[in-house]
């Protein structure tokens, strides 16, 4: 300030503005060159965002659209589709109505485009009503020989179902593009016959089991995780940096091994006929015949994942101990402190960052997991992942499939903003 | 303490009793070998504890010590035990017996011979063996597939995550948690929605320029994956070797009338080039060691060698699995070198550790 008021004509107060060389005044300057800045370094990032928005963020979009969007209805029946669209809902349909319906059904049945087929149609309305697929098939069939009304009478004839006003609700629901009802089939809910949201049978529960699954197989995944990788990262965090550099390398070595090796060698390790059977066998602990069951089932899912995601608990862990000066504990004990009372008081309030960053880190990796728990999980170590996949790549239910996975999505993210919060992106760090 | 005055302590003639009396109960040399392990080294890596330990602190240590030692060994057991396991020369995953009597018969290498002869249409042919083998043979074919979309995925990642993070890193840089979150969340996003979202997107007629058919079962969805998938590793460890970088460098140079071109070469790149090249090397691991884009989105022509052993492990279990896992802990270990040498370097040249 003293240099300014010093070179500046007399004339300038401290309320009219600095100006520069050129006339603009420096604050305007400032802010247009701080702005030339800010977009430079936008810009450096702009490839790469521009990437990521074509190759992730659209394709997760495509994934969130298919969950609400199935045109299957409209595409194999277009005019039923607009027609039915008006009915009330009372009773059955008009004759009009119903004479789309069968129109409709004939021309689908020549059909040959995929997805515009009586088969697909036949499997949406199968996915809202079990068991209704072969009455969609047969009446097709028949439809192009009914060539005059009362068409009502005509269908009722080909089978009585569709005598059933629940079942025209059920068409009129289907036929609509955007729809509720896979988020409803991926939260073990369906429509009743009247069309309110009810829970679905018992027996059909099996998706919200699973997500529950799933998120308390995490968390024990991660409290394991913790329990193992706290005291090795107090170890390595102790040590001279010689030789906790060495013992790294037991860290890293399995964080840099494929993790399709570390599953095949946790299959060797686990099976019944593999290296601990044959080891409890050799010293005496069970019996050749009472050989335990380890893999193929939620206890080789867990502890394989916990192999393999040890190091992401390990690493952030070392990372926070290491800043912790060992002064501060010999203060606590030269004060009187016990043994446990100064690391609970102490020591371990200042590694809670690396507990949140680690606990967080394995927690949304393990929720996600695929390839180990398809690979050593058998029936009841799999995890919503694997069914996701199931429903994208065998049943071909896609809708369904991403329902789930945006399911899942959001419990990640939730999970992700937690994290951002707490720890913060840039401080993720390998190494 | 030196190793010979050690031996002389009562502890160490306590460890010794200890092992003996374990020997005599169990009867068993492998198991005492295992006790040894487990209470030996934790005794020699004991380090001084202050006069004043009580006897609870110094039992307190030991036990401590004795449990890192099991959790380095559940480390690292699983991945080293498979390298004798693929020498087996039964077609098992399990120890035999002649490979427990060191029996040289129990031991062959035609697991690593099936890497290369599996899938070949005349193994034993002379004449156009070489072809035959490039060609046809499933996991040469595999490996192929692997390191060719692994290197050009690693290309897309590296040259778009080092600008992006040149840009991160910058004080100015607007919205920067917001994009650094974006740019992070293809590690955090579940691989299953990844590839499911990618292989509705993919899969679409008509959409993109050259691939009327969609880019799923092509290569190009492969690379595109992939280059997605090594991105956040590219982010992290760039940011990291700029965290620290001394900006007046830049102020140098440019006062000096370097060119922004001149500074990026000369001043920033010989700096940041250790961070690119290990966040390339992870790019590239992250490539050849994925599997769930390659099951969305790759047809059969297109596996990869995770993907072979995915199958592999899923329909017929063979050692082959094992010898080609053998050689891809061999990589990792020349890669973990490599990154660890080249932090080393890194830090050397910011002058943070002499280390």
């Amino acid at each position: 300030m003293t240099d300014a008021t010093l070179s500046a004509p007399p004339q300038v107060t401290s309320t009219t503005p600095l100006i520069a060389a050129d006339g603009v005044p420096l604050k305007q300057k400032l802010a247009r060159t701080t702005r030339r800045m800010k977009m430079r370094a936008l810009f450096l990032t702009l490839p790469l965002v521009l990437f990521l928005i074509v190759s992730f963020v659209l394709p997760i979009g495509q994934m969130l659209y298919r969950s609400v969007h199935n045109p299957t209805g409209s595409n194999v029946m277009p005019n039923f589709a607009v027609q039915i669209e008006n009915w009330d809902g009372q009773g059955l349909p008009s004759d009009d109505i119903i004479e789309t319906f069968v129109k409709d059904m004939a021309a689908a049945r020549k059909n040959r485009e995929v997805g515009k087929t009586i088969g697909n149609l036949a499997t949406r309305v199968n996915y809202e009503i079990p068991g209704s697929r072969s009455l969609f098939t047969k009446t097709a069939r028949r439809a192009d020989k009914i060539t005059e009304g009362p068409y009502m009478a005509a269908l009722i004839e080909i089978d009585k179902k569709w005598d059933n006003p629940n079942l025209w609700l059920t068409l009129q629901r289907v036929t609509k593009d955007f729809t509720i009802s896979f988020y409803l089939a991926a939260t073990d809910r369906k429509f009743d016959e009247a069309g309110s949201i009810v829970r679905a049978d018992e027996l059909y529960r099996i998706y919200l089991p699973i997500l529950w699954k799933t998120i308390w197989l995490s968390a024990l995944i991660t409290a394991l995780c913790f329990i193992i990788a706290y005291p090795v990262s107090y170890l390595l965090s102790t040590l001279p940096l010689r030789t906790s550099n060495l013992l790294m390398i037991l860290v890293l070595l399995p964080f840099w091994t494929s993790l399709l090796v570390r599953t095949s060698a946790w299959i060797a390790m686990l099976q019944t006929e593999g290296i601990i059977n044959n080891v409890f066998v050799y010293l005496g602990f069970i019996d050749d015949n009472q050989r335990i069951q380890m893999i193929y089932n939620m206890t080789g899912t867990v502890i394989a994942m916990v192999h393999i995601l040890l190091p992401f608990m390990i690493l952030p862990l070392f990372s926070v101990m290491k800043t912790i000066p060992p002064s501060y504990m010999r203060a606590a004990r030269s004060m009187g402190a016990s043994g446990t009372y100064s690391f609970r008081k102490v020591y371990f309030p200042q590694t809670v960052p690396g507990i949140a960053a680690g606990t967080l880190l394995v927690f949304i990796l393990a929720i996600g997991y695929y390839i180990t728990p398809a690979l050593v999980g058998g029936n009841d170590g799999l995890l919503i992942s694997n069914l996701i996949a199931d429903h994208i790549k065998k049943t071909l239910n896609w809708s369904l499939g991403a329902a789930l996975g945006t399911i899942l999505l959001v419990v990640v993210l939730i999970f992700y903003w937690l994290y951002n919060k707490l720890v913060g992106v840039d401080n993720l760090k390998f190494g | 303490m030196s190793m010979s005055q050690r031996m002389k302590t009562p502890g160490f003639i306590g460890l010794l009793v200890a092992t003996v009396i374990f020997f005599l109960f169990t009867r068993s040399l492998a198991g005492t070998f295992g006790f040894i392990v487990i209470f030996g080294i934790p005794y020699f890596a004991m380090s001084e504890l202050p006069p004043y330990a009580t006897i609870q602190e110094k039992v307190g240590k030991y036990a401590f010590l004795s449990l890192c030692t099991l959790i380095f060994i559940f480390l690292i057991l699983p991945i080293l035990v498979i390298i004798p396991l693929s020498f087996n020369a039964e077609p098992y995953f399990t120890f035999t017996e002649g490979m427990m009597a060191l029996d040289p018969n129990a031991y062959s290498v035609r697991w690593y011979a099936d890497i290369v002869r599996f899938g070949m249409t005349a193994p034993d042919a002379v004449e156009g063996w070489w072809s035959d083998m490039w060609n046809n043979a499933t996991w040469v074919r595999a490996m192929r597939n692997s390191f060719f979309y692994a290197l050009l995925s690693t290309l897309l990642a590296t040259g778009f995550g080092t600008l992006a993070a040149l840009g991160l890193s910058r004080p100015e840089m607007p919205f920067r948690s917001a994009i650094t979150s974006l740019l992070i969340s293809p590690m955090i996003v579940p691989l299953v929605i990844t590839a499911t979202g990618m292989f509705f997107f993919y899969s679409q007629k008509n959409t993109f320029p050259f691939f009327p058919d969609g880019l799923v079962n092509r290569d190009i969805g492969i690379i595109l994956a992939h280059a997605t998938l090594g991105v956040p590793f590219v982010i992290i460890t760039v940011t990291a070797t700029l965290t620290g970088f001394d900006r007046s460098l830049i102020r140098a140079s440019q006062g000096l009338g370097a060119s922004g071109w001149t500074t990026f070469v000369k001043v920033i790149m010989p700096l940041i080039i250790p961070g690119m090249i290990s966040g390339a090397l992870f790019a590239f691991i992250t490539s050849l060691d994925e599997v769930v884009a390659v099951i969305f989105l790759a047809d059969v022509d297109q596996r990869t060698i995770p993907r072979q052993m995915f199958s592999g492990l899923r329909e017929q279990i063979s050692p082959t699995i094992l010898a080609v896992a053998t050689i891809l802990v061999l990589m990792s270990i020349a890669l973990l070198t490599a990154v660890e040498l080249l932090r080393r370097r890194s830090e050397r040249l910011r002058g943070l550790s002499p280390g």
